[in-house]
């Protein structure tokens, strides 16, 4: 079955349970789902920039922001429907992310880690310098209404659900194809090894500021929901947080795996607010249980980085694996590429298998534990590539 | 594809779990036989905690104590005050909580000018009541567009004009400059200072953005200008920090410094480390001679009847907390609350509540009345001089009132304060 | 002139602060490959260490040294126990875990402290000093951190370059297997950089805690003007880190006070942008030598 229509097919059948369950879990709930769903398309373009093209960007906070504010604006200046502001949010982000990724172009590594997070802590601040017009600290209204068309029952709750979750869908579908096309594969032979890449004839620095663009596309998407729910943009809201939160959760989700990033959103959305719950109910003062879910996540992130390098969804195939259910693991793993790039390293014979189809998928995917255990003994390994590290920059980090 | 039918999965278990939407059918939301429910967003954590964080809790010890003897009309007062960090994203997050789920009756001393400013628009299309604002905004009298809001402290521009008045009388000739917090906490209290204080005076207005601490740029620019008045309006650990700056710099201008970054155990606090090592010698050394306005008594009047009562009350039940200007601030507000509950009716709606402070509220914790009516939604109206001496507020000078507008004048208020009830709660 | 003076001469010593920082990133990554985005959370909780002893003693010297103590055992301690485990694996790995490492510090500190703002001791006074009546902006404090800074740097620089330990520093950073061949025990040095970074690192947040307050995320902004000095001065080099530190103070110092604080971060992105287009790899660092 083509892989479109597949993926139609499934968003149309989530498109309804949702909706179903949109009209049952009450307001509080459907105020969640809409943060929740924002989250997802940020994360999900995060995703896809580090675990597929193997860029890291602690810096896609600022691209929300961009999204947040072009779509603030234009709804106060122009007062646009919604359905016009959203592409405007998605270009204008994009083109953010294509200044940027032509900018750092040439960078690798820690120095293009360095300067996003730069970007995260600069960008939020060019509304308090031009205050007049952006806002400064208080930010700006962003006030969206319910259409007359949909009818008088729907809460405005509600209605930025519908939205929100909808642009969800829509940036899964999207992304799930570009993922599976050529695109997606030339994205991931450069961050597997970009000299071969670049020999076999692949532009590699377009590959990366494309990269940068779509994941600044769904960044901005994502900023634009993030200020529908929020009922404003602020300086605040698109902190430097923000952005680590948005690589925690796709870290912990599972890199490159665009269900992950619907596990990671879900974690950063639910259970903040239910430890620091826990933790006041255990008679801690505020100032301390504040701090609870900010310890819980440093924890987890180290551990899960430990254990479980791939993550949630990389769990979740495991498990699938183990409890026999190989079809679902076969089909759920296909993007979950970021662990084949370490198989790369130990074991070349996987290299030949990935450029055959996806049904190679449990080859590689078993190949795992092998290359698990071999890391004891990388100890002893890396002095070899540690004079290559030295005398050329290469980590794709 | 995974990833959809994940987002589909994470809904279904939502609505699994989630309890029945909205609230009962007949009643008020947050009222039952014998309780009333009400929330607040507070800043617990960051920048404006410091000071700021002991007000609900001690808004919460007078509760507690209406509670133990009677309650209002039978029911007892449940407050959920849940933290922002002084983030006004975070604000609008903890707000829709309460409203949506905890279903609060109202939402109680909103503080902060820029996180409230979030909240005020969403509460008032949701008739939910918002009332007594910690805030001093002119932002919360606008009846006609935001008819559910209510202010409570000595606003703004009123503040600047009284602190303006006694500067134009009291340092006729010298230069002024301004350092005031960049939004419109900062601006109204300027606007009411320029109203007073004669605009050749002035000669520097400098700013701060409460997510940045380094302010050593601005304070450089108010000395270069040679300023010898500083008004301050800032958030205490601004204040703090401002003072450091000018010791830094060498520059040791007089500091007035609006009521709500003044509070002498706050700011001890917050300077403690650094007494030792200036040839002041001691904690309080870098407070003193600060000039600032009360509308509350003064701690230092022990025999006064209302800081006996509250010392009872905070003895008994937030004894941990210094009884500083913070608590005294958060038991008077409680105080006005319950005041106000108990005119809006043995059977309260939020409509109600409203309705009692539009018909006016007695004076009663404050140094001068209030301003409520169908048309005002202005809190208290006047204050006195105090100047910080040996870590205490003392009073200089009577209490004096004044309006909002630009050219109101400000006089005098002779009225003395009623006494405190002697049973400590309002009388219905 | 006198806030040009004055502009220049507390922009340096800020300017110290990021220099610290960024030379402990550079440490780190010289032995490690690592980029510890938890430096100035490490800081910020030996500072706390500080302040505990502080005030138990009453003794501002004996918090200093405890401080400085703690920073060796807590960067040895991270080494051993949490970065051992990913050098050798994607470096994305590594970020993460020092991600998490961050923001569970940040936690930590908040569980056992609170996370309200606390008044740090300075170690000299912090009026302003003067030449006769020109005020020079700078305090009896500042003066001191610029000493210390210094010195704690030209310490390291004669200990790499004079003494044994400090030889056999540099082969484990330089060529692991050689250095190894040679007897040199590679780990042991990779966690005695990891503990001189986090001794870097304690000083700093020493030196800064009492002009910021001290609380979970204090240390943040400084950690990221530290990183920034870092990269722009060059990660290969401990001297383009002490270049860095002081350009980026001293140039932030004057953004901020003639344009404006909110400039400040816009100013220093854009130094950044502009130094990595054309030396991507910082200023003092040697270009890549591969290219294909």
């Amino acid at each position: 079955m083509p892989t479109l229509a597949r993926h139609l097919g499934i968003a149309i059948v989530a498109a309804v349970v949702l909706l179903l369950a949109t009209n049952s879990i009450g307001d509080y709930r459907n105020y969640q789902l809409t943060e929740l769903a924002a989250f997802v398309v940020a994360v999900a373009g995060l995703t896809v920039l580090i675990g597929l093209s193997g860029q890291i960007s602690i810096g896609n906070g600022a691209f929300m922001a961009v999204g947040g504010y072009i779509a603030a604006l234009i709804l106060a200046d122009l007062n646009w429907p919604l359905i016009a502001i959203l592409p405007a949010a998605v270009v204008g982000a994009a083109l953010a992310g294509a200044i940027f990724g032509v900018a750092a172009a040439r960078l690798r590594g820690p120095y293009l880690a360095g300067t996003t997070l730069m970007l995260a802590v600069a960008l939020p601040s060019v509304a308090t310098r031009f205050q007049s017009v952006l806002g400064g600290d208080q930010g700006l209204g962003f006030f969206v209404t319910v259409p007359g068309s949909v009818g008088s029952n729907v809460t405005l709750i509600h209605w930025q659900a519908w939205v929100s979750c909808a642009a969800a869908l829509v940036t899964l579908v999207l992304l799930a194809n570009l993922v599976r096309s050529r695109v997606g594969r030339s994205w991931r032979a450069v961050r597997d090894d970009e000299v071969a890449a670049a020999l076999a004839g692949l532009n590699v620095a377009r590959l990366q500021i494309l990269a940068f663009v779509v994941s600044a596309a769904c960044a901005g998407l994502g900023g634009m929901l993030l200020a529908m729910w929020n009922e404003s943009v602020s300086p605040g809201l698109f902190s430097l947080t923000l952005s680590i939160q948005l690589l925690t959760a796709a870290v912990l989700g599972g890199l490159g795996s665009l269900a992950g990033a619907i596990w990671g959103s879900a974690v950063l959305v639910l259970v903040p607010t239910y430890l620091e719950n826990l933790a006041t109910s255990h008679g801690m003062t505020a100032t301390t249980s504040s701090s609870v879910p900010i310890l819980a996540y440093g924890v987890v992130l180290i551990a899960v980085m430990l254990a479980f390098p791939s993550g949630i969804q990389g769990a979740l195939v495991l498990l699938a694996r183990v409890t026999g259910l190989q079809q679902l693991a076969r089909r759920a793993a296909g993007p979950l590429a970021w662990q084949s790039r370490r198989s790369v390293q130990s074991r070349p014979a996987a290299e030949s298998s990935r450029p055959e189809s996806e049904s190679s998928r449990p080859e590689s995917e078993s190949s795992r534990p092998e290359s698990e255990s071999s890391r004891p003994e990388s100890e002893s390994p890396r002095p070899q590539s540690q004079p290559a590290a030295e005398s050329h920059e290469k980590g794709t980090l | 594809m995974a990833a959809v039918a994940g987002l589909a999965a994470v809904s279904m278990t939502a609505a699994a779990c989630s309890s029945s939407s909205s609230s009962t059918a007949t009643s008020t939301p947050g009222i039952t036989a014998t309780t009333i429910t009400i929330g607040s967003h507070q800043p617990l954590t960051g920048i404006a905690a410091p000071g700021y964080d002991e007000i609900a809790p001690a808004a919460n010890a007078y509760f507690q104590f209406v509670n133990a003897h009677g309650g209002i009309y039978g029911r007892k007062i449940k407050y959920i005050y849940l933290n922002d960090q002084y983030n006004p994203s975070i604000t609008t997050t903890v707000v829709h909580q309460l409203v949506l789920r905890n279903n609060v009756y109202a939402i109680f001393n909103g503080l902060g000018t820029p996180t409230h400013l979030a909240v005020a628009p969403f509460l008032n299309s949701e008739h939910i009541p918002d009332v007594f604002v910690a805030s001093g905004c002119e932002c919360w009298n606008a009846p006609s567009t935001l008819p559910d809001t209510t202010g409570w402290q000595l606003d703004y521009v009123r503040e600047g004009k009284i602190l303006g008045s006694y500067i134009e009388q009291h340092f006729k000739g010298e230069k002024i400059g301004f350092f005031y917090q960049d939004d419109e906490f900062g601006q109204d209290g300027v606007k009411g200072l320029s109203d007073e204080i004669p605009k050749s005076q002035i000669v520097s207005e400098q700013n701060y953005n409460p997510t940045n601490i380094k302010i050593a740029p601005q304070v450089a620019a108010l000395k270069a200008a040679k300023a010898q008045v500083v008004v301050s309006f800032t958030v205490p650990a601004f204040t703090a920090l401002l003072k450091l700056t000018m010791l830094g710099l060498k520059y040791s201008p007089q500091l007035v410094v609006s009521d709500v970054g003044s509070d002498p155990i706050t700011l001890a606090g917050l300077l403690a480390s650094f007494a030792k090592n200036t040839s002041a010698g001691f904690g309080n050394a870098l407070t003193q001679g600060i000039i600032t306005d009360g509308y509350l008594p003064s701690l230092g009047s022990t025999s006064d009847s209302w800081i006996q009562m509250f010392k009872r009350i905070h003895d008994q039940f937030i004894p941990k907390l210094p009884l500083d200007g913070n608590v005294l601030y958060g038991m008077s507000v409680g105080y006005t609350f319950v005041q106000a509950m108990f005119k809006a009716g043995k059977n309260p709606t939020r409509q109600s509540l409203i309705n009692a402070i539009n018909s006016g509220l007695s004076q009663g914790v404050s140094v001068a009345p209030y301003a409520y009516s169908a048309t005002d939604h202005n809190g208290i109206t006047g204050a006195y001089i105090g100047v910080i001496q040996n870590g205490v507020l003392v009073p200089s000078g009577g209490v004096l009132v004044t309006d909002d507008s630009a050219t109101g004048p400000v006089t005098a208020y002779t009225v003395a304060q009623p006494p405190a009830p002697t049973s400590g709660i309002p009388s219905p | 002139m006198q806030e040009f003076v004055e502009f220049t001469l507390s922009g340096l010593a800020t300017g110290m602060i990021y220099a610290a920082i960024a030379m402990s990133l550079v440490l780190v990554w010289r032995g490690t490959r690592v980029l510890n985005y938890a430096q100035g959370a490490m800081a910020m909780f030996t500072a706390y260490i500080a302040f505990t002893v502080i005030n138990h003693t009453g003794s501002y010297w004996l918090g200093f040294v405890a401080a400085l103590m703690a920073g060796l055992i807590l960067g040895a301690a991270v080494e051993r126990t949490v970065i051992r485990p990913v050098t050798g694996k994607p470096p994305l790995n590594a970020v993460i875990v020092s991600i998490g490492l961050l923001i569970g510090l940040e936690g930590l500190a908040g569980v056992l402290y609170g996370s309200g703002y606390r008044s740090f001791p300075p170690a000299y006074p912090i009026t302003g000093l003067s030449i006769g009546s020109v005020a020079l902006g700078i305090t009896e404090n500042d003066l001191f951190t610029a000493g210390a800074v210094l010195a704690a740097a030209g310490l390291l620089a004669a200990a790499f370059r004079y003494s044994s330990v400090g030889l056999r520093l540099r082969a484990a950073a330089f060529s692991p297997g050689v250095a190894r061949l040679l007897g040199v025990r590679v780990g042991r040095m990779l966690t005695l950089g990891w503990a001189l970074a986090g001794l870097l690192g304690a000083l700093a947040g020493l030196l800064v805690s009492p002009g910021t307050f001290l609380y979970p995320n204090s240390m943040d902004t400084i950690f990221v003007l530290g990183f920034t000095a870092a990269v722009i001065g060059g990660l290969e080099s401990p001297v383009g880190a002490v270049a860095g530190g002081l350009i980026l103070g001293v140039v932030l110092n004057y953004v901020g006070g003639y344009l404006g604080s909110e400039s400040v971060d816009l100013f220093g992105l854009a130094a950044l942008l502009l130094v990595l287009m054309f030396r991507p790899t910082g200023l003092f660092s040697a270009a890549p030598a591969r290219r294909v």
